[in-house]
């Protein structure tokens, strides 16, 4: 009985250890503050809500400034090089890379926050 | 008027407003799941009047503008994209010389949108002729099939995108009016970048409009109209 009590003690202990995080991704979430909705939701929604939006803008002229791929960068990309995209612990790709996801997003985005890139590119 | 009728008529006021209530708040949350709800609308014809009595032979403005505003590079080798070009043209007969911009038309009946097979190449309500770039698979179907040579193709990784236009390789680009500035309610680069006001942007179809108002009163063609195609960007003086 005691045996089977340590078992079951271990096999619950030893995923909790594991989803406390040995290598879990801590992305550099920049500027950060209160997200456009709940973290917990965008962690699992997030993909939809761009490519809902990425249709209704190109096609329709629809846009939500609200849930736009520009206003996610606003917000999260680093403060230190102001991109989402430039490090391996940057917003976007840390969590990608971690799952090992390929985001194509950023061969033709700019991962810069616009209020970043464009004092740069003024001239 | 007899009793049942009464009744009857009672009963259907207070479904109705019964209805008005079910629906309401399903409305109100239809608007506020979509933000703005007023994307771009079929009731406007954005097109553009050029003045090739204004535009001058040597000058560039219009096309470093574009390239500037949609981060292109310029060059002019054959995989340089290049959105719009100034075209010189001169008669031999009587030695008359012309220049204009040129750039895509943003045709009623864009020959590009009819050949495109994965409907990426598509014309907006508003009548701005766009590439999706999320579904293009970059055949180049369009660029064979647009009359005026006005799409290109990118062939290069590139990077340091202007936010606001995205660019990127394996698909086709062209001129988009400027699409992002318009839904603003700006002008184009280009429009608003010609020193002599050469290019006058704006509404065909509201008649009150500028454009509207000089297209009714002065002539002006649409290249190759031959085609039929019914160009949104018309020329004055060609």
């Amino acid at each position: 009985m005691k045996l089977w009590f340590a078992f079951l003690l271990l096999s619950f202990g030893i995923p909790a250890v594991w989803a406390a995080g040995a290598g879990a991704p801590k992305p550099d979430i920049g500027k950060g503050g209160q997200c456009v909705e709940a973290p917990q939701w965008m962690r699992k929604n997030h993909m939809h809500l761009l490519k809902h939006q990425r249709d209704e803008v190109v096609r329709k002229g629809v846009r939500d400034e609200k849930h736009s791929l520009k206003n996610c960068i606003e917000c999260h990309a680093s403060t230190k090089d102001d991109s989402v995209n430039a490090r391996a612990d940057s917003f976007c790709v840390a969590c990608h890379s971690y799952v090992a996801m390929k985001t194509d997003c950023f061969e033709c985005h700019s991962g810069t926050r616009k209020s970043a890139w464009l004092p740069r590119n003024a001239k | 008027m007899n009793g049942i009728d009464i009744r009857r008529r009672g009963f259907l006021k207070t479904s109705l407003g019964a209805a008005a209530v079910a629906i309401a708040p399903g409305v109100l949350l239809f608007d506020l799941a979509h933000g703005k709800p007023e994307g771009a609308s079929g009731k406007v014809r954005w097109g553009m009047l050029i003045d090739t009595a204004q535009c001058k032979t040597g000058c560039n403005d219009c096309v470093a503008a574009c390239h500037k505003e949609n981060g292109v590079s310029g060059g002019t080798g054959p995989t340089d994209s290049q959105w719009i070009r100034k075209v010189e043209l001169k008669d031999n007969g009587s030695g008359r010389e012309l220049s204009l911009p040129m750039m895509c038309q943003h045709c009623e009946h864009p020959p590009c949108v009819d050949v495109c097979p994965t409907t990426a190449s598509f014309r907006r309500a508003d009548g701005i002729v766009l590439v999706d770039k999320h579904r293009c698979i970059g055949c180049r179907y369009c660029m064979m099939a647009c009359p005026y040579k006005a799409r290109s193709f990118v062939h290069e990784a590139l990077q340091g995108q202007n936010p606001d236009a995205p660019r990127g390789k394996g698909t086709v680009e062209a001129c988009n009016l400027c699409v992002h500035r318009v839904d603003q309610g700006m002008q184009p680069a280009c429009a608003e970048a010609c020193p002599n006001q050469a290019i006058l942007f704006g509404n065909l179809n509201d008649p009150e409009s500028e454009i509207a108002k000089k297209v009714r009163s002065v002539a002006s063609v649409q290249v190759r109209a031959d085609l039929g195609l019914n160009t949104g960007i018309r020329y004055q003086g060609l």
